[in-house]
């Protein structure tokens, strides 16, 4: 990305499955204050496929999504 | 905000996924006191799933004891149970759902002189009582204090509820003035009643309790919703604050509580 994010908070979770994984993000987010950003790390599979677009549904905003190398996913999430 | 274990966030994470619920509203039911009158048919589903639920301070009133009679439809009894106390046998399987609740239990009959002393600790209270005298006296209570309560009954296969929130919406003097005579209405154990309804009606009661602490929904206020299980046909009735009401209206008559004669009844 061309410009640079802050994060204001990060969750590992890397090896949580679904749906604990969006109680985590949903856990960080509630303690962030709105226009704040989570960055979150997925496990590739169903979490990178489920987990942003729950969020989304709940009205965040998916700022970007990358794979590392590991094969797990960066996240980075404003809240609303 | 809380700290919330990660043993709780396993638990509640059904709740924590609803987006009208989330982390904010398991905190909300965490912090939560909710008063059970009765630990029969409808006090027994109520406090099962409140307990379930997290709902932090339960208290539960009932002056009974287990009868093996009661064991067809009040589930928080079992058959070793028969003899000891419901508020006993109820905080057991309570505790044994969710062992970081506080119950609080009463074991003693709900009368004009202790009732407003009881229910003013708690921020809603449930009527699982099988008598109308009790129930009138919830509804006067719970106006006078000011606290949200949600109204129940079954009779056969016929189940009604509806939720009062004091100052906002219809008492259930609005609408039944008074009880009636100790005669005329059959007591359930002459009556008798098809146990699962009180399933279907008690979880009825415990929903519109968690709507109420999380702000999830609308709730039943200003609205009798009446079942007939025989034909599964439910029905809402709108209900109307009235102003002529003895209780919540303009120039009420019924100013404290008095005990009226029971016709006991076991639902
Ligand atoms: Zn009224």
């Amino acid at each position: 990305m061309a410009k640079t994010v802050v994060v204001d908070a990060e969750k590992n979770c890397r090896g949580v499955g679904c749906p604990l994984n969006m109680v985590y993000a949903k856990v960080e987010l509630a303690k962030l204050k709105s226009g704040q950003v989570l960055e979150i790390v997925l496990d590739d599979g169903p979490p990178i496929n489920n987990v942003p677009g729950s969020v989304q549904k709940e009205g965040h905003e998916v700022l970007d999504k990358k794979q590392l190398e590991d094969g797990s996913w960066q996240v980075l999430i404003r809240k609303a | 905000m809380r700290d919330f274990s990660l043993e709780q966030l396993e638990r509640y994470s059904r709740h924590i996924l609803l987006q009208d619920v989330g982390v904010e509203g398991q905190e909300k039911l965490l912090d939560a006191k909710v008063l059970v009158v009765g630990a029969g048919g409808l006090g027994c589903p109520v406090a099962l799933y409140l307990a379930a639920a997290g709902v932090g301070t339960i208290g539960i009133v009932d002056n009974d004891t287990v009868e093996i009679s009661n064991l067809q439809r009040q589930i928080a009894h079992f058959t070793k149970d028969i003899d000891v106390p419901k508020v006993e046998s109820a905080k057991e399987k309570m505790l044994a759902i969710n062992p970081e609740l506080e119950i609080r239990t009463y074991q003693l009959m709900l009368v004009a002189d202790n009732i407003r002393d009881i229910i003013r600790d708690y921020d809603f209270v449930i009527d699982g009582t099988d008598n109308f005298p009790t129930k009138f006296l919830v509804n006067d209570a719970c106006v006078m204090e000011k606290i949200p309560f949600s109204h129940g009954g079954i009779l056969r296969f016929d189940g009604q509820t509806m939720t009062v929130v004091p100052g906002e919406s219809s008492c259930y003097r609005c609408t039944f003035r008074s009880p009636p005579p100790p005669d005329a209405v059959p007591t359930c154990s002459q009556a008798g009643v098809l146990g699962a309804i009180a399933g279907m009606l008690g979880t009825i009661q415990a929903t519109e309790a968690l709507k109420f602490i999380t702000g999830a929904g609308s709730l039943l206020t200003d609205t009798l919703l009446s079942f007939d299980a025989k034909t599964m046909n439910f029905r809402k009735v709108q209900l109307k604050k009235q102003d002529n009401c003895p209780l919540c209206g303009q120039s009420p008559t019924i100013t404290e509580l008095v005990d009226a004669e029971q016709a006991v009844c076991s639902l």
